[in-house]
């Protein structure tokens, strides 16, 4: 399949952008520097382009109801302008995607999916809607635009009104004009940054990209691609679909056991996730920092002693810590921070040690 | 891109310097670096390891990637950049100067000059 050009394209191209195709879609991996654009979003801003993220509107009396099935945790308590985050998972407990829940209305829910399982979980959702709830796959209509770091408010208070801005995590606004394109702006973010992402049409996203750009420029923002999106969302303890999660991996083995509701009566992967946790995971993430020099990737085997007892999921040098750490699937209770194990890099076996996550956490965390 | 004269040159973006001690000193190009973005690790062998001629000498990492480092020719391995420990982005820095390893008793072998490097990268691109 030809990969999919996004709204951003010519931008990305002409700023320079080292484009890659990435879930289907042309996307820069970096502009200048990886380092230089984490660095940004840690220290003031970063503009990041995640129009290849699939929404899907649920629409109808019983959207509610529907999306709950669908969800492992629960729109219980929910208001309108509120956002969710929430694994989607197969009856077997595996995951089929992670998803974020915009609450629209009590009839209206917009779901946030990963762009490599868009068509996947649109199938799926259709498979399971004996409700008969309205599903519409909007992605193609929609640019969505990540303002990340410190200073996104300041850059977004210069092309709205400060009062339109949502003003909590997990919040959103609805046609909100940032530099007169109106917008759903929704204060989240895959970074550990306080941030905002945008969503307005597709037609006027490179404008918006433009007006933010510019508006962001006494503050140094810089444009940043997948490589920095990445090694945000790892300091950030974040997981990644395809690496911490899977068809293969539940919400349980993931350390998303706070976001499995088994309070709530039903859900696709219920029992299986009950059977799951009566039992005990055979694997459970960790956090995982070397001791001695080396980068351990993905696929890197983990030993305790002799013994195979996991594998890493995503591995990085971080920027900020200038340390190597990684995300795995270690066999309980080597999880819990502390433990002493070894990772095979190149042949060699690397000291390491589980550590608590997230690897990094921001000083001051916008309210609650 | 910086394709200095005086230095040969391999297909998989290594340079080799000979110099007048009878040492050949390694590294990898401006185009090898600036492919890998900011370096970020380097892994270096062993002083006294004998190796052959496209063997890994060296291992680079950025950020995103891993990058084997292959000797141009056979050698023992007889000094290597201790800098790069502690500040690999001396590659991303200067890439002719920041040297990955010093190979002695080398034999000598089929290299590209700066002209064939630079016929070889304008293809590539």
């Amino acid at each position: 399949m030809e990969a999919r050009k996004t709204p951003l394209y010519e931008r990305h191209v002409a700023a320079g952008g080292r484009i890659v195709a990435f879930a289907g879609y042309l996307l820069p991996v970096q502009y200048e520097g990886v380092l230089a654009e984490h660095a940004a979003v840690r220290a003031s801003v970063g503009l990041f382009d995640v129009s290849h993220m699939g929404e899907v509107m649920i629409e109808g009396p019983r959207a509610a109801e529907f999306v709950e099935r669908l969800i492992t945790n629960t729109l219980d308590g929910m208001r309108d302008g509120q956002v969710r985050y929430s694994p989607m998972c197969y009856e077997s407990g595996g995951v089929v995607d992670d998803l974020l829940i915009y609450r629209l209305g009590p009839e209206r829910y917009l779901l946030v999916v990963n762009a490599s399982n868009r068509d996947k979980d649109y199938a799926f959702m259709r498979e399971n809607n004996p409700m008969g709830a309205s599903l519409s796959d909007i992605s193609d209509s929609i640019a969505q635009l990540a303002v990340q770091g410190p200073r996104s408010a300041a850059v977004l208070e210069r092309l709205t009104g400060a009062e339109l801005l949502p003003e909590r995590y997990y919040t959103f606004r609805e046609d909100v004009p940032v530099a007169g394109i109106r917008c759903l702006v929704s204060r989240t973010g895959y970074t550990g940054e306080d941030g905002f992402e945008l969503y307005c049409p597709a037609q006027r996203g490179a404008e918006l990209w433009d007006a933010l750009l510019a508006a962001g420029a006494d503050e140094g923002i810089r444009p940043c691609g997948l490589g920095a999106r990445d090694t945000l969302r790892l300091e950030a303890g974040m997981p990644l679909y395809g690496h911490e999660l899977g068809p293969e991996i539940t919400p349980l083995m993931a350390g998303l056991t706070h976001f499995v509701r088994f309070d709530k009566p039903d859900f696709i992967g219920r029992d299986a996730l009950l059977a799951q946790k009566a039992a005990g995971p055979q694997r459970r993430r960790a956090g995982i920092v070397l001791t001695d020099r080396g980068i351990a990737r993905e696929g890197a085997r983990i030993f305790s002693g002799e013994r195979e007892v996991g594998v890493v999921t995503s591995g990085t040098q971080s920027p900020t810590l200038r340390q190597a750490v990684a995300l795995s699937l270690v066999e309980p209770p080597l999880h819990k921070p502390g433990a002493a194990v070894k990772v095979e890099v190149r042949g060699r076996m690397l000291e390491a040690r589980t550590v608590r996550l997230p690897f990094y956490k921001r000083n001051t965390q916008p309210s609650e | 891109m910086n394709i200095p004269e005086t230095l040969s040159y391999t297909k998989d973006h290594e340079w080799v310097r000979f110099d007048d001690d009878g040492r050949a000193v390694v590294g990898i190009t401006e185009y090898a670096q600036h492919s890998l973005g900011d370096i970020v690790y380097v892994e270096l062998p062993r002083i006294g390891t004998r190796i052959e001629a496209g063997e890994t000498a060296a291992t680079v990492e950025s950020v995103k990637a891993v990058s084997d480092v292959y000797s141009p020719i056979a050698g023992t391995i007889n000094n290597v950049n201790e800098e790069l420990n502690d500040t690999p982005e001396l590659i991303n820095e200067d890439a002719y100067k920041a040297w990955i390893v010093k190979l002695s008793d080398w034999e000598p072998a089929q290299l590209l000059s700066a002209a064939e490097y630079a016929a070889l990268l304008e293809k590539e691109s």
